[in-house]
């Protein structure tokens, strides 16, 4: 049996007085897909805020692939970890974010080429040809010297995804990224996302309302809430068959919204 | 009659003075202002301290008795300036505190989310600020450079008051020699004008030029 890929050891996270994260602990296995879902305020969002170095966390640890991430051990000792060492771990992770995040500057090629120039020393040609390679991949080779301006939603959140997989970092997060999406581009997003499983094995953690995307997508689904992980299992299990009468709850308020599980 | 041809070169004498007045001084200020800026958002104490100790400084003191002491009082301490180099130097401190605080305003004005791709994309601190921030923020300072340099423009003035001879010193001398006053003012009220409005042309096209394909964006 494989080491996990990620390990979150008792995690906690408040803002203010408010507790998001309450002793969280999970892992992920290499090439893991995990579906994060729960109510907002659960602490999903926070944990993939958390695992990409945005937020700073209150207590516990992490690895990532065998290695602390907020930590350094120093002769033995743990250490807080220092702006180089978080700069070395970054280079496992990439994010995706609910807003796209686009440098609005930039036209489509450079957003994805601009990473792998500036952190890898990647020449320009090779950086144009491997980002030409990712635009094609999400369906957006065509719109390669246009302006993020220029674009809708979901091909912004493609391109999005085209310059976090320029980087190929080993892990991918996924911060609801078809929620800000009118709902007719919300698939194209989705299917650039299901070839990216069915094509790479990438370990890959998304938060999402998409309940239908995610009993198909994922291969263990996660249930938050108030700041802990209440219950987990196959897509089936916790779609068909919750146990927790939370995770119950919530998915009925979920249909009823009118979404598909 | 009197034969302003004559005095009217020696005005347009005075113009060549203030116009490298004011580019020699904005250069200076622009140099401040992102020095400045910057040093209130970096991450180190004493450099953010040492920003807003010159910006209070020379915003707070007025431009002429700063001009007063780099031309008179410095010379004391054995730092002796030309009329020129004292003028600059006065125009462009005072004038860049002001923009320093410009400069700081757009960084920070720029979205969260920009910062947050940067780290997402493994940046170095200087690396987004260079590439991702500043791009940004240049456009949201240009509008507001324009109103600092018009102003550093207008502020060259107060040098013929250490007898450099720029336009309102040259329009005294006119004044003194022909008696009329009337003139020589009038004339240089419209190359003041005139010098104004190339600079809010100039800032104008370089911002329609920066903002191309921004569309959207911009507010």
């Amino acid at each position: 049996m494989s080491t996990p890929i990620i390990k979150v050891d008792a995690i906690s996270k408040s803002f203010g007085s408010f507790k998001v994260l309450d002793g969280l602990s999970m892992q992920v296995m290499p090439g893991e897909k995990l579906a994060l879902i729960g109510p907002s305020g659960s602490g999903k969002t926070t944990i993939l805020r958390i695992l990409m170095t945005l937020e700073k966390i209150d207590g516990g640890h992490i690895q990532i692939d065998g290695e602390q991430l907020y930590h350094m051990e120093r002769n033995g000792q743990l250490l807080p970890a220092d702006e180089r060492h978080l700069t070395k771990m970054r280079q496992k992770i990439g994010m995706v974010f609910q807003l796209f995040n686009l440098f609005p500057h930039k036209c489509v090629i450079d957003n994805v080429t601009l990473a792998p120039m500036l952190t890898k020393g990647t020449p320009r040609a090779a950086a144009e040809k491997r980002a030409m390679e990712l635009l094609d991949m999400v369906g957006m080779s065509d719109k390669a010297k246009s302006m993020p301006a220029q674009l809708s939603g979901g091909q912004k959140q493609r391109v999005a995804i085209a310059r976090a997989l320029a980087l190929s970092p080993k892990i991918m997060l996924f911060d609801e990224v078809t929620s800000a999406l009118d709902p007719e581009l919300v698939e194209e997003v989705l299917n650039v996302m299901r070839k990216l499983a069915a094509e790479t094995d990438m370990t890959m953690l998304l938060v999402t309302h998409e309940m239908g995307f995610a009993h198909d997508f994922a291969d263990r689904v996660l249930f938050f809430d108030r700041g802990r992980i209440v219950e987990e299992g196959k897509p089936d299990e916790i779609f068909r068959h919750p146990k927790q009468e939370r995770t119950q709850g919530f998915l009925k308020k979920i249909i009823a919204a009118g979404h598909r599980v | 009659m009197t034969q302003w041809s004559g005095y009217l070169g020696l005005i347009l004498q005075g113009a060549l003075v203030t116009i490298e007045l004011t580019l020699m001084g904005s250069v200076l200020a622009l140099i401040m202002a992102f020095l400045a800026g910057m040093g209130r958002v970096s991450r180190f104490f004493a450099l953010r301290w040492l920003a807003t100790v010159y910006i209070e400084f020379f915003r707070g003191t007025s431009i002429f008795v700063q001009l007063f002491f780099a031309y008179f009082v410095l010379p004391l301490i054995g730092l002796e300036l030309t009329p020129l180099q004292a003028g600059v130097l006065a125009l462009g401190l005072n004038v860049g505190a002001y923009a320093a605080e410009v400069v700081r305003g757009a960084i920070q004005s720029v979205g969260r989310e920009q910062y947050e791709a940067c780290i997402a994309l493994n940046f170095g601190r200087w690396q987004g600020m260079r590439h991702v921030i500043l791009p940004q923020a240049l456009l949201i300072m240009l509008p507001t450079f324009g109103n600092n340099a018009i102003e550093l423009l207008k502020a060259t003035s107060v040098v013929s008051l250490i007898s450099l001879a720029d336009l309102t010193f040259q329009a005294q001398v006119v004044r003194s020699q022909t008696g009329n006053t009337l003139v020589p003012f009038a004339t240089i009220l419209i190359i003041y004008f005139a010098l104004a409005l190339i600079i809010s042309w100039g800032i104008r096209s370089l911002e329609r030029r920066m903002a191309r394909g921004l569309d959207g964006v911009r507010v």
